[in-house]
């Protein structure tokens, strides 16, 4: 039996997040990732920026950080660039890292440079009530969009991969199991490392868009993210409006902060 | 009509009411009420206006700058993190003489995190060349939004109307609702002299050498110093409409008071009852609210005190080694023209509650403090 209490700061709890809410289901999931790959807690920092996800780094028990809306990834950058032996976590949600935060998000990924990324995607401002936010899917219904949302949605893993990040993976809270192995495969990657995890929000999404019910968003996960064997055998028909799970890029390129060292190196020595 | 709202939609309505064009705006506790509500009533037609979602505030402003620009009359609102985010904007807007109003809700400033009030959000952008409005009540804050529109446009300035988080923003008082077809008797429609217009094109934001830019920079003072007669005008024509007006400062009991105490936003309110109480005791108290805080009205201020003993000054805000704000504006009001013994008080930052009692305990320290040597007086801290 895996013993949370070794990862969390007990005196944090209860946690604030809504009953239904997916984050908890992250937060084990990530603990037990931590595990599996076997960092140290004290060699690791977790970032996080503003909303419900980031408020994931309070309750655990490790050095973290959390910051201001959308920056933790640039935040992130500064602590691995200042010791890059840390293993660098950051938290953020889809409004936090793909609205706000968006530029770094595309940046840090370009550069390539050693932090994971674990973004919580409940497709909504959660936190400040249910605003529309860069990932709230066309025709969905927001606080700020009360009739409906006739922005496209961005697919933040595409977007990771187009910007080259070297790991990409999709995960979801209703197939937990898989979504631990991404986490614990992204942490083990040397380079920039996204894996966007589908969350259910029941106050904020579900409430406004007939899915009320946590049960309701946990099936809607369940028959809306595939895993990628299943993916593959889709028709394009049947892939409409469904996301493919799994891993989605796993390349090795050079990491950002190995080639700051190799330069700094080179001109030093002139080799 | 009267109805019960919260000083979140009181904005809204103001915003309604004063038949705004664009709104442009990102969440941030405690403010989105506001927004939430104008999209709604952009969506249902209540109001006429484009809503426009951004992906920051920075960007918020900057749509609203875009918009005004444009020839139209341009709204926002935020709240602490997301003002301090807007912080180049809002130089832009003042340089660019554009006259956008926003609703800021006072919260603290982080780390350590804290969505409770205080003013050094809009504190902090004191110097960048917007009116300041510090709202007390619900009714005050919607009638401030179509007042602050008015004001904006005769003076091509950008006016920001504060409220207290929660004390405030999410306190439900009776508003009477003001509505468009009122106001329009009060506001005309905003037709600038100069747009982005493409049969008279201009160009904008365009580079200024030294041989020109201290004058842009003298106009922008200049339309400050204007300001005052502009507020207390516009504020008149508001009276002879809707019979309510607010000033540039609300002195309370002060004719005959020996000690005066300086307050703004919802604190303002709790001071009167302090007041009351104590002048029920005998003591030769008063209070003297300031509404109106940048342009700083000087003069106003300079001729309710200069009549009292004493002043002692309540600041929800801290300029790090140095004061209370409203501190330091009215030592320098009073600097050079009188000898009155000035006191500052920090009492409620981050959202503790300034209560009747430590209101009365602030009182009670400035009247027995025969020696004010000690300018910052912390009032309930720790240590």
């Amino acid at each position: 039996m895996f013993n949370y209490l070794e990862y969390i700061r007990e005196k944090n709890f209860p946690h604030i997040w809504c009953a239904g809410c997916g984050d908890g289901i992250v937060l084990k999931a990530i603990l037990r990732a931590i595990e599996k790959s076997g960092i140290s807690l004290d060699e690791t920092v977790m970032v996080s920026g503003i909303g419900c996800s980031s408020r994931t780094p309070g309750y655990v028990d490790m050095n973290t950080l959390h910051t201001t809306h959308g920056r933790a990834i640039p935040f992130a950058t500064g602590v691995k660039h200042g010791n890059p032996k840390l293993n660098v976590i950051v938290i953020t949600g889809d409004g936090d890292a793909t609205a706000i935060g968006g530029n770094h998000l595309i940046h840090a990924a370009r550069r390539n440079i050693d932090i994971t990324v674990l973004l919580y995607n409940n497709y909504i401002y959660g936190m400040t009530g249910g605003q529309c936010s860069p990932t709230t899917p066309t025709g969905s219904r927001a606080a700020t969009a009360p009739f409906g949302n006739i922005e496209p949605p961005f697919n933040t893993s595409g977007l990771a991969i187009a910007a080259g990040a070297s790991f990409v993976a999709r995960a979801d809270v209703y197939n937990v199991a898989n979504c631990e192995k991404m986490i614990a495969m992204a942490l083990a990657k040397k380079g920039f490392s996204l894996v966007e995890i589908l969350t259910p929000c029941p106050t904020a999404f579900g409430r406004r868009n007939k899915m009320a019910s946590p049960v309701k968003l946990m099936e809607w996960l369940r028959d809306n993210a595939v895993p990628a064997a299943k993916w593959k055998k889709m028709t394009e028909e049947e892939r409409r409006g469904r996301m493919e799970t799994g891993v989605l890029m796993d390349v090795d390129k050079p990491e950002y902060t190995a080639e700051y060292e190799k330069l700094v190196t080179s001109l030093r020595t002139g080799k | 009509m009267k109805k019960v709202i919260m000083g979140n939609h009181a904005v809204s309505y103001g915003v309604r009411a004063s038949e705004a064009q664009v709104i442009s705006a990102y969440p941030i506790t405690p403010q989105t009420h506001i927004v939430e509500l104008l999209s709604e009533m952009c969506g249902n037609g209540e109001i006429n206006a484009k809503f426009i979602k951004v992906e920051s505030e920075h960007s918020a402003m900057a749509a609203c700058i875009g918009a005004s620009a444009a020839g139209t009359r341009a709204f926002t609102a935020t709240s602490s993190q997301g003002l301090l985010l807007m912080h180049e904007m809002l130089h832009w807007a003042v340089g660019a003489r554009l006259p956008i109003v926003l609703a800021n809700v006072n919260r603290a400033v982080g780390p350590p995190w804290s969505i409770w009030t205080d003013q050094n959000d809009s504190l902090s952008q004191r110097d960048v060349g917007w009116f300041q409005i510090y709202c007390e009540s619900n009714q005050e804050t919607q009638d401030t939004v179509p007042q602050a529109f008015k004001i904006a446009e005769q003076l091509q300035m950008p006016v920001m109307l504060v409220l207290d988080a929660f004390f405030l923003s999410h306190t439900y008082e009776i508003v009477d609702i003001i509505e468009k077809e009122q106001v329009r008797k009060f506001l005309p429609p905003y037709n600038p002299e100069i747009k982005i217009d493409t049969k008279d094109p201009h160009s904008f934001g365009n580079l200024a050498g030294p041989d020109m830019y201290m004058e842009l920079r003298y106009m922008i003072q200049e339309a400050m110093e204007k300001g005052l007669d502009v507020i207390k005008k516009v504020d008149d024509e508001f009276r002879e409409v809707f019979g309510r007006g607010y000033g540039l400062i609300e002195p309370y009991r002060c004719d005959d008071a020996e000690i005066i105490l300086v307050t703004s936003g919802t604190v303002a309110s709790t001071t009167r009852a302090v007041i009351d109480a104590m002048r029920g005791e005998g003591v030769a108290i008063g209070a003297l609210k300031i509404r109106v805080f940048r342009p700083f009205p000087f003069e106003e201020i300079f001729a309710v005190l200069s009549k009292a003993k004493k002043v002692a000054v309540i600041d929800r805000n801290i300029s790090f080694g140095c004061h209370g704000i409203f501190f330091q504006e009215i030592k320098s009001a009073l600097y050079g023209r009188t000898d009155i013994p000035v006191l500052g008080y920090i009492a409620g930052l981050g959202g503790r509650d300034v209560t009747p009692g430590v209101i009365r305990e602030i009182a009670e320290n400035a009247i027995s403090n025969k020696n004010p040597e000690r300018y910052i007086n912390w009032i309930g801290v720790k240590r």
